[in-house]
């Protein structure tokens, strides 16, 4: 009898400290990679365990489809990892609730919103790159291209496989990089000549170097993180990063404009540029916010860093529109697949 | 102009004696445009076992179905047992239905079948099960109840379904085409027995059928019926004997129908030929059709009466001379067909008896005088187009 | 009592049925369930269609200048942007209408503009309400703002929202959007054309020879159906792709477009188009073979004058069946199309890739209709054999025919092997560690915990999902199709019903994904929190699947005898009773074939529930779809055979069910 007694007041307390802990709930959106995310809930509820996330995770396309879908009624709380570029689009729909973190301060200004106070700061920045299988292309006899132009040479005809920018955020960094760094004229006229030699385009960013590692082709379009993950598998890859200089996006947090959980959220974006929050990046992504943190990851090209490009966010969000239309019209209704 | 004065019906064969269990009254129904019964009156009283009887489409179905309120009728009233039941749903209504399909549940024994109205009626399992068993001994199947409705033969699925339809002692019992689905030799053994049990049990009774035999059979009255009209009610014999309407004539036994042209007051032209007819109130020259039954005509000649007796012609004015053009035997009859000058390209049927044939020694090609009694020649208003 | 009968119906008052309890709860059941499917169905794609006609506009009267000197002193001039663009025609008319994310430029209003000038520029908006962006931060209000020409260069336009037909100009401008019209014709009629021939050769086979392994060879193709349609597509790259194990097979050319549609489409129509065909080959009448052998006819002519003539309805029904099957399917496209552009793909890209819901709708619309011609003839057609099948005679027995029964057995171990070999390569591929450079065998493609698509929680919900719809599918189809069957009259309910009951037929399953964002993701609508839940995949999945599950619970209803209604309301039984003591024990197994039918295609529906799945309830399907959109191509493959697996357990646990149930509850069948 007393023990029942025991233990229904252990079970009453441990209610009560169950209540307790989870003082708030926070819904957050993101288009973090799924393995990573239950280790920033982790490391972040060392710090904050009163505070419980509850994840809705999806690819960037479609999070960003749904926050804008839900654009009158929001359901999420706070964004945690998403592309700025879609940050932007949020922002320029009122969505996204102004605020600036503790600390803000300290991260690399390249990374914060210019507006004042901002309404989102960068975690990583997520970089192009091209996948280059070193096996398929000496059965081939191809060299590895060293320049976004290498690519147009007549050699790699057929050998090369992009996502379509309509699709993939990382297809439309690629393209807003090119426009930037060859300027509009010469970014048509270069993609004019790579879509000679582009065998297709893929939905996703990353599925290129996927391909490229598994042999479907020699060179795949794609970003730097994914290449250095399916190299470490033992895929016979090699990570080339373009001279001319690579584009890039960053993944980036905001407090929706609206929440009713507003001091929470305020908590979690505060700790999401912090050092600890940033080294937690770093396992992933050669390339934080937070500048002196970020080590070298495996796999990952050297002179990265060095190579991305002055990216202006603002003439990627608001040209976008033209920029996809414009892309579609030219090489989207060549609708043979070309081999 | 004395339109179908045939069908004029006898007030007394519309109106049963005594007090009327089920009316019906002016009673419509259409489908749409097509209007399947019209202008339906009829009467019928406690215990009584009525046959409708048509041939299909004729719209008697239709007539049980209003009965029942499971289809229900465009105009019209009907009213059982004091009570007008014109719009009420089936379940309000006090009758047991049997269908052609016999309609038993196939998963259910013939046990639950039986009791499947009795469960929720008050009743003591007790109870129930000796009712059951009653019914049972009733239909003649005391030792089934425990199987399945395909384990039985058709006819004892019928049974089960008549056993069925009197479980809850309903004060109307309504078979629609009970016994159609049934071979022949069990078609009629069960005439027997339903009209048996009907009778034991007192329980007025509808029975939609097209099969004539079971109806004059089986019927206390007859309700003929054709393209949603009846056409004449009446006992068996009144429909087979006096047939009201040509149509009656024609669907109930054989009968022979000679083009013919009214003369004076009950005289007939059938050819050249002058009859005295059966009555028939018709203008002088105008068009008809007169009609005899097979059997209702009488050879004359040698050996035509069995006792010997001298063969008188009865009415002379309705006896002519004809060539038997053809015999067909016929189990327990003869039938020939005849020909005869005197009714010019027309053909008559007659059926003779075996012994009539014999002693007539009867052949092809023979010359008979036959004779059509007056009141056997039945005339009718000739319809449009024949 | 003279018996002149009136021709017409007396002009009194007709008699009104006092409706018994029965009929009232009927009736009620009907509305109810139609209400369902009004929800589910015709209010979602009411919201569809309004969306396909939502269209985002900029407006240029909302915005008005001042431009300075080039000291930078104004005089007070106020410009009327569009005035300017009247005078100019700066931006023509075409460039005005957009999407909702399109953004306007406003520097082609000044022909002089140069971000480098000390011009300066004053702008306002006409009301309170305008927003215009200077970069990315929101300006609205009637307020002049000063910015000098480098910021002016900031400054675009957000457009407004209105109504009209600009989405479907634009789309039939946009080539890139309407050659897929031409595409998915071209795919749908070649895929048609070949599959209808090989299964009307290989039920042909098995009809009319007398070869061995009969039972073997219609199991095999029947095992298409319990995959997702996007399986074979993986396959197919393992097979004919750069590394394929085939890839000489190809001559060249790329498995990735046409070829590979073709291929795939072939294998998961299949099953559908031979099911039609064996039906109707089975109802061919065999005194017409012996009439023909009687007249000496030769093979050859009695082909063709016998077997093709009897089998039309089923062959143009099966045609129209597989046609409808491609046109709308999205996920074999979707995974092996390459750069072929297809409808269905298109409402993916719009929706997913550019968050372009109006273009997403719009093209919606253009897939419904040959969506909806296909379905219309297929309707005719079946009644058209329904009454041939009740007209049935005499079953043919085919006899044994040694150089026939070879040449049959030779052709359909041909399918079979192309149908396992599908099969087996995906389940090989999942199998090996790194294809193509490392074979060795491993279990790590099954770890989709560390994949995209949901993991195996996805596996987990798609289990949940089928047994979800099997069990309330089944019992809102049964109920629905035994109302409608036993109302006494009613025609208008009932005729409303069956109307709605056929209309998912017709519906592909990614423009009723679309019409159900629209409709329950509207913050005003009361159904909005079954938003991304399991409730709303459930529902989508039964609406989507309904009329192949209604009819098959309405054949089953007209099989059983029509009077038992009467008989029970005769008995002043409740229809409930006769229900659940007669009607669904005698329906069960029919019951049963709609469980297992909602089950396995929840399993392997992609389009119906791809954009309606959350983070919780990501689904197995989908899973397989976005891991190899990822290019985690072999756990894709991995994942489509777990719901291979799975429905083939479900299969056979429904085999087994059902004849443990007809041993149990329906000894009455046995004689």
């Amino acid at each position: 009898m007393l023990q029942l007694k025991k233990l229904a007041l252990t079970a009453i307390a441990g209610l009560f400290v169950a209540n307790s802990v989870a003082a708030a709930e926070l819904t957050v959106y993101t288009a973090v990679e799924a393995e990573d995310l239950k280790r920033y809930a982790e490391e972040f509820n060392k710090a904050h365990p009163d505070i419980k996330i509850n994840w809705v995770r999806d690819s960037t396309g479609i999070i960003t489809a749904k926050l804008l879908a839900e654009k009158n009624n929001p359901q999420a709380d706070v964004i945690w990892g998403l592309a700025a570029t879609s940050l932007l689009l949020m922002k320029s729909e009122g969505m996204l609730e102004p605020y600036a973190p503790k600390g803000v301060e300290n991260l690399d200004k390249k990374f914060i919103d210019k507006s004042t106070p901002p309404t989102w700061t960068g975690m990583d920045a997520w970089v192009a790159s091209v996948c280059f299988n070193t096996v398929e292309a000496e059965k081939l006899g191809l060299k590895a291209p060293k320049t976004w132009k290498d690519l147009t040479k007549p050699e790699y005809k057929g050998h090369v496989i992009m996502p379509n920018p309509n699709s993939s955020g990382t297809g439309f960094l690629d393209v807003s990089s090119w426009l930037q760094m060859f300027g509009e004229e010469g970014g048509w006229q270069y993609m004019d000549a790579l879509h000679e030699n582009i065998a297709r385009y893929t939905h996703s960013g990353s599925k290129p170097c996927k391909l490229a590692a598994a042999g479907e082709i020699p060179i795949g379009v794609s970003f730097a993180f994914r290449g250095a993950k399916s190299k470490a598998d033992g895929a016979p890859l090699e990570i080339i990063v373009p001279e001319e200089g690579v584009g890039w996006d960053m993944e980036a947090t905001a407090i929706v404009a609206g929440t009713d959980n507003l001091d929470a959220a305020k908590t979690l974006v505060d700790w999401s540029i912090t050092k600890e929050a940033n080294e937690m990046y770093n396992t992933g992504y050669a390339v934080v916010a937070y500048p002196g943190v970020a080590k070298p990851v495996k796999f990952f090209p050297d002179n990265l860093l060095e190579k991305m490009i002055d990216n202006d966010f603002e003439f990627a969000a608001n040209n976008r529109k033209a920029i996809l239309e414009e892309w579609q019209k030219r090489y989207d209704s060549k609708s043979e697949a070309k081999s | 102009m004395p339109t179908e004065a045939t069908r004029e019906l006898d007030a007394d064969e519309a109106q049963p004696q005594g007090e009327a269990y089920l009316r019906i009254d002016s009673l419509w129904k259409a489908f749409g445009e097509f209007i399947a019964l019209r202008d339906i009156s009829l009467s019928i009283s406690e215990g009584e076992f009525v046959c409708f009887l048509g041939p299909s489409g004729c719209g008697k179905t239709t007539l049980l179905r209003a009965i029942a309120g499971l289809d229900i009728q465009s105009r019209g009233s009907i009213e059982q047992a004091g009570k007008d039941i014109s719009n009420l749903p089936p379940a309000e209504r006090d009758f047991g239905i049997v269908f052609q399909s016999y309609a038993l549940f196939p998963n259910l024994t013939i046990e639950k079948n039986i009791s499947f109205g009795l469960e929720n009626a008050g009743l003591s399992k007790a109870a129930i099960s000796a009712r059951v068993t009653e019914l049972l001994e009733l239909v003649g199947l005391p030792d089934q109840g425990k199987k399945y409705p395909a384990q039985l033969s058709g006819g004892q699925q019928q049974r089960i379904a008549l056993a069925r339809a009197i479980a809850m002692s309903p004060g109307l019992l309504l078979l629609d085409e009970p016994l159609s689905a049934l071979d022949a030799k069990v078609r009629v053994h069960l005439r027997h027995e339903v009209k048996e049990l009907q009778r034991k049990l007192g329980i007025t009774t509808i029975m939609v059928t097209h099969d004539q035999e079971e109806a004059l059979s089986m019927a206390d009255r007859i309700v003929v019926m054709n393209h949603g009209v009846i056409e004449q009610i009446g006992t068996p014999t009144d429909i087979y004997r006096e047939p009201a309407t040509l149509f009656v004539a024609d669907f109930i036994g054989e009968m022979n129908k000679l083009m013919a042209i009214a003369g004076g007051p009950g005289m007939v032209t059938i050819g050249q030929k002058d009859f005295n007819s059966g009555g028939g109130d018709f203008p002088p020259g105008s068009e008809v059709i007169a009609a005899v039954r097979p059997e209702d005509i009488i050879p004359h000649g040698p050996g035509a009466r069995s006792d010997g007796a001298p063969d008188d012609i009865t009415e002379p004015g309705n006896a002519f001379e004809t060539t038997i053009k053809e015999m067909e035997f016929l189990g327990s009859f003869w039938r020939a067909r005849l020909v005869s000058a005197a009714l010019g390209d027309a053909e008559l049927i007659a059926d003779f008896s075996i012994n009539a044939v014999r002693r007539m020694q009867l052949s092809v090609n023979m010359d008979i005088v036959i004779e059509i009694p007056s009141n056997r020649l039945k005339v009718f208003t000739r319809p449009a187009g024949e | 009592m003279s018996v002149t009968t009136p021709d017409s119906l007396p002009n009194e008052r007709p008699v009104k049925l006092k409706l018994g309890r029965d009929d009232l709860m009927m009736r009620g059941f009907i509305l109810v369930i139609a209400l369902y499917l009004i929800i589910t169905l015709a209010f979602p794609l009411y919201a569809m269609l309004s969306k396909a006609f939502s269209t985002f506009q900029f407006d240029l009267s909302q915005i008005e200048f001042q431009v300075s000197d080039e000291s930078g002193k104004f005089d007070g001039t106020i410009l009327s942007a569009a005035a300017l663009n009247e005078q100019l025609n700066a931006i023509p008319e075409d460039e005005m209408a957009t999407s909702s994310d399109g953004r306007l430029s406003l520097t082609p209003l000044f022909p002089d503009f140069s971000f480098r000038s000390p011009v300066l520029y004053k702008i306002r908006g006409t009301t309170e309400d305008v927003v215009y962006l200077i970069g990315s931060d929101r300006v609205s209000g009637t307020d002049w703002r000063e910015v000098d020409s480098n910021t002016f260069r900031r400054i675009v336009l957000r457009p407004v929202q209105s109504f009209g037909l600009s989405n479907f100009t634009t789309y039939f401008s946009t080539p890139s959007l309407f050659r897929s019209i031409e595409n998915s014709l071209f795919i749908s009629i070649v895929s048609t054309i070949v599959t209808v021939s090989l299964a009307f050769a290989f039920a042909y086979a098995l009809s009319r020879s007398c070869m061995r392994l009969k039972g073997v060879f219609r199991l095999i193709a029947m095992a298409p159906i319990l995959v997702p349609s996007l399986l074979p597509g993986i396959a197919l790259v393992y097979l004919f792709g750069i590394q394929g194990m085939l890839k000489e097979g190809m001559m060249g050319e790329s498995i990735y477009g046409p070829y590979g549609i073709v291929l795939g489409s072939i294998f998961f129509t299949f099953p559908h188009a031979f099911i039609i065909i064996t039906t109707a080959l089975a109802i061919s009448d065999a005194r017409l073979y012996e009439a023909a052998v009687s007249l000496r006819a030769s093979p050859w002519k009695t082909f063709w004058t016998v077997t093709i003539p009897g089998a039309r309805y089923g062959l143009i029904s099966a045609a129209f069946v597989v046609f409808n099957l491609v046109i709308t399917d999205f996920g074999l496209p979707k995974v092996i199309g390459g750069q072929y552009n297809m409808l269905a793909v298109d409402i993916y890209k719009q929706v997913i890739g550019q968050q372009n819901f109006e273009m997403g709708a719009v093209v919606s619309v253009v897939l419904l209709m040959p969506a909806f011609i296909a379905f219309a003839v297929d309707r005719q057609v079946q009644k058209k054999q329904v009454a041939l099948l009740s007209a049935r005679s005499v079953v043919f027995e085919p006899n044994p025919d040694r150089k026939f029964d070879r040449i049959c057995f030779t052709y359909c171990s041909l399918v079979a092997i192309f149908i396992v070999g599908i099969l087996g390569v995906c389940q090989f591929a999942a199998l090996i560690k790194f294809w193509p450079y490392d074979l060795s065998l491993s279990l790590k493609n099954y770890n989709f915990d560390v994949m995209d698509g949901g993991g195996w929680e996805a596996y987990g919900n798609s289990i949940k999902l089928g047994l979800l719809t099997a069990f309330f599918g089944t019992i809102v189809v049964f109920i629905g199709a035994y109302m409608v069957d036993k109302t006494r009259s009613f025609r208008a309910g009932r005729g409303l019903f069956q109307f709605l009951a056929m209309l998912p037929m017709a519906i592909p399953g990614m423009v009723l994904g679309l019409a159900y964002i629209f409709f329950f993701n509207d913050p005003n609508n009361p159904l909005n929190a079954i938003y991304g839940t399991m409730a709303i995949l459930v529902i989508v999945t039964i609406t989507h699947f309904y009329t192949v599950s209604h009819l098959t619970a309405v054949t089953a209803l007209k099989q059983m005898d029509g009077e038992f209604e009467s008989v029970a309301s005769s008995l002043k039984q409740p229809f409930y009773k006769l229900f659940t003591r007669v009607t669904v024990p005698v329906c069960m197994p029919a019951i049963l074939d709609i469980a297992i039918y909602l089950f396995v295609n929840a399993m392997t529906t992609v389009s119906a529930v791809v954009f309606l799945y959350s983070t919780d309830t990501a689904l197995a399907s989908i899973a397989v779809l976005n891991m190899d959109d990822a290019g985690d191509v072999a756990p894709a493959a991995a994942m489509g055979m777990m719901i291979f697996y799975t429905n083939a357990a479900a299969r056979i646990i429904h085999l087994a069910v059902s004849k443990g149930i007809l041993k149990r509850t329906q000894a009455w069948r046995l004689r």
